[in-house]
């Protein structure tokens, strides 16, 4: 029924979205209205708080992956205000946003890669295939073999383009033999689309490879460590279209095997690649939605400045 | 009137022509845009006449300065008596010396005779002189600077190019000095270490076993003639050193690692300063603590286990070399390791790699030629060091292996050789400079390794 009010109409209501919280942004306020007789609908549509500041719908089925309520703190700075997202497998989900609203640092949370930051400070709770990647039994090592990350500049290692991909098979035992090693690396390889261009020279360093190549060979990196997740941060940003245009084939493929988070700048690549789409904005998560929803009727004034380029 | 003096009115001339200079510079500029009728900002005219006003005058009060006292000695022997003329170079030396005390009041050694007042006179005479037409010369040449670069300037005179071209040379002439010192030094030990191979061959230098550098004064003693093989000082040298970075590498490597990697930040600005304040401990005071502490320390522990320990054994001299270096290796090590980009740490992590892991497989590989060109500066470090084999290291020239018996080293002979009187035409004295020379070339070609393999791996990063 709600589907049937005119857009303007529906955002106005659903606006105020932390009217039933103490931290709002001015640039939320700025586009609220005095909304005392719409608590009653937005009670209606929300069950929970945390839910409730974000607009579309932050739940899907199946979930892989369940952030809820996570805050992180850089020292005073809070960079991640109470996201609430769930993921699930075979399928990309995109974040977007402007520069600083948090997209990394939130991707960073799901392998805990803040852990490696001082600062950094994480609350709330995340749970992998309903397993709580905070709990004490579970060692950040482990967990990151199953949530791999591929990040915005291409950062092999300045071996062999051999050994860059055998590296995670060999710290964390997956193969007995040179064989099995050798049969990881080529599969990997192929997966990653890079096979055909560097058979010949597996023994090179991977340093030499071009900024696309490079690129695959640390998503071929991650996907020998066999893991369930990738997050991938502006994995494109360095590279020119065409290796751009392999990457996101790429990630097409990868997303029947793994769930796929990507952060990206570009609207178009979200477009292409993602079947659902987070909008941040300072550190709130202000609208998720079916990628289609988000593009081409968006319900927060935010998420449409963004995506139609009026901000960012 | 005093150089100092001089100097302060010349300063003083050049900053009434900065003021003129600028003053000239506003009156001529013109039209509704005044400032911008000028070439250049007016500031930039006042230097320019300051330059011109105290450049000159400065080159040439040098220059006076510097050869004003050859010009007054030369006038003066000039007119000393026949007899006086005839002396050799150093007792003429010392006459020169004895009427320049005289002349300016101090004591002087021996009889006052009539001729050496008067050369005194003479002397007094001329400085007097000397100094009126400085003082007449210099002034009058910065008020002519100032005048002739006051009347060039018009609103079209480039006056801050001028300026620039000025202060450029003045950089260039300032980064020389370090330049011209290194040649000065190469080319003074040089000369005296080819007079010293005229005496000995080259050969026998470089590869002769027998280092007893004692020779004969008077031509009817015995037992002296000298020999001058400086293997067995290289091999001290070598062996104090190798135990140094046998004790400075691996604690260095280690100490890197933990700051690097492990430590927290509290932790981390307490060692790093401690290091810092290790590093600065001048060495003679770690002589001391070789000497005093660590080699009885040394000598007991290894006759306790039935060694036999000369006191002044190797193994004390170059375990503390080692302590002192370690902050060295562990500041370039820690350089290094830090100067592998954080992408590497984190591609290495996000694949589920221990710190140990990502230490050992990722940043230690990457940083390994940044690591190995810090060892090489240490190592140059250490064969240059002098003052803890001077106190700890022995004076006996072994040729030996063994780091319980006393060596000597290159740097510790040096300094023997040097000490005391010396005569500067014997081989004794001028070996010090052929080690020198050796030292010089060795450690250089040391520095030049480490820095080449430092700066390559900087690059491979940037
Ligand atoms: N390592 C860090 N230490 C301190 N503050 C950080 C760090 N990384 C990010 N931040 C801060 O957190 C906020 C979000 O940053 P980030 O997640 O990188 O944004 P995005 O990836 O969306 O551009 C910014 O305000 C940024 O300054
Ligand atoms: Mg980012």
């Amino acid at each position: 029924m709600q589907n049937l009010r005119p857009i303007n109409e529906y955002r106005r209501m659903r606006d105020p979205a932390g009217s039933n919280s103490t931290r709002e942004s001015p640039v939320m306020l700025s586009s609220s209205l005095d909304s005392q007789e719409e608590v009653s609908i937005e009670e209606e549509v929300e069950n929970s708080d945390a839910a409730s500041a974000t607009l579309g719908n932050v739940r899907c089925d199946n979930p892989y992956i369940v952030a809820e309520n996570i805050d992180v703190f850089y020292g005073d700075n809070h960079a991640i205000q109470d996201v609430t997202l769930e993921i699930a497998k075979n399928q990309v989900v995109a974040l977007i946003g402007p520069s600083g609203c948090g997209k990394s640092t939130f991707l960073r949370c799901l392998n805990r890669m803040n852990d490696s930051i001082d600062s950094a400070r994480v609350t709330g709770t995340i749970t992998l295939d309903g397993e709580n990647i905070h709990s004490k039994s579970l060692d950040p090592v482990a967990l990151r073999a199953r949530v791999g990350m591929v990040f915005q500049k291409p950062n092999p290692f300045p071996k062999s383009i051999y050994d860059n991909v055998a590296y995670g098979p060999r710290i964390h035992g997956l193969a007995n033999d040179r064989a099995e090693l050798d049969n990881i690396v080529h599969t990997s390889l192929e997966r990653a689309g890079l096979l055909k261009e560097v058979k010949n020279r597996l023994d090179d360093p991977g340093t030499g490879l071009s900024g696309g190549q490079q690129q695959r060979l640390c998503i071929a990196r991650t996907i020998a460590v066999d893991p369930e997740v990738i997050l991938m941060d502006e994995p494109c940003s360095a590279l020119d279209p065409i290796a751009t245009a392999k990457i996101e084939d790429l990630m097409d493929e990868l997303s029947e095997n793994y769930a796929i988070v990507i952060v990206t700048h570009s609207m178009q690549q979200a477009a292409r690649v993602s079947r659902r789409v987070a909008y941040f904005h300072l550190g709130k998560l202000i609208e998720v939605d079916e990628t289609d929803k988000i593009f081409t009727n968006p319900s927060h004034k935010l998420t449409e400045d963004y995506v139609t380029g009026r901000i960012g | 009137m005093q150089t100092t003096t001089l100097t302060l009115i010349l300063i003083a001339i050049a900053t009434g022509a900065f003021y003129f200079g600028r003053e000239r510079s506003l009156l001529l500029a013109s039209g509704q845009r005044k400032l911008a009728s000028l070439h250049s900002l007016p500031g930039y005219y006042g230097y320019y006449t300051a330059i011109w006003a105290l450049l000159p005058a400065l080159a040439v009060l040098l220059i006076w300065l510097l050869i004003e006292p050859r010009i007054i000695v030369a006038m003066i022997v000039k007119a000393l008596p026949d007899a006086q003329r005839a002396l050799s170079s150093g007792e003429l030396n010392l006459l020169v010396n004895n009427i320049r005390n005289y002349a300016t009041g101090d004591i002087v050694a021996g009889d006052i005779e009539p001729f050496l007042r008067d050369a005194a006179t003479q002397y007094q005479h001329l400085v007097a002189v000397s100094r009126h037409l400085l003082v007449t010369l210099s002034i009058g040449l910065a008020t002519l600077g100032g005048v002739f670069a006051w009347r060039q300037i018009t609103p079209e005179f480039r006056a801050r190019n001028r300026v620039e071209t000025v202060v450029g040379g003045l950089l260039i002439a300032a980064s020389s000095i370090a330049i011209l010192t290194t040649i000065g030094i190469v080319m003074s030990v040089l000369f005296e270490a080819i007079r010293f191979f005229r005496e000995v061959p080259v050969t026998e230098f470089l590869f002769g076993l027998n280092w007893s550098p004692q020779t004969a004064i008077r031509a009817d003693q015995v037992g002296s003639s000298g020999s001058f093989g400086a293997i067995p000082l290289f091999t001290g040298t070598l062996l104090i050193t190798g135990i140094a970075m046998f004790v400075s590498v691996p604690v260095g490597i280690m100490t890197a690692i933990y700051l690097a990697e492990y430590s927290s930040t509290r932790i981390r600005s307490i060692t790093k300063p401690v290091l810092e304040i290790l590093a600065g401990i001048p060495t003679v005071v770690y002589g001391f603590f070789a000497a005093l502490t660590v080699a009885p320390i040394v000598r007991r522990v290894g006759e306790s286990m039935g060694f036999e320990v000369a006191s002044d054994s190797a193994l004390a001299a170059g375990l503390v070399m080692g302590i002192m270096i370690i902050p060295l290796v562990s500041s370039l090590s820690d350089d290094a390791i830090n100067a592998v980009p954080r992408a590497m740490r984190d591609g290495a992590l996000a694949l589920g790699s221990t710190r140990s892991e990502t230490m050992i497989k990722v940043l230690l590989p990457a940083a390994l030629p940044g690591i190995v060109g810090g060892v090489l500066l240490a190592v140059s470090r250490a064969i240059g060091e002098t003052m803890i084999v001077v106190m700890a290291a022995g004076l006996a020239a072994n040729l030996t292996a063994n780091p319980l018996e006393a060596v000597t080293t290159v740097t510790v002979q040096i300094v023997t050789l040097l000490v005391g009187d010396q005569e500067f035409d014997s081989a004794k004295t001028l070996a010090a400079f052929a080690l020198g020379l050796m030292l010089f070339l060795i450690t250089l070609g040391l520095n030049v390794l480490g820095l080449q393999v430092v700066r390559k791996y900087r690059e491979e990063y940037d």
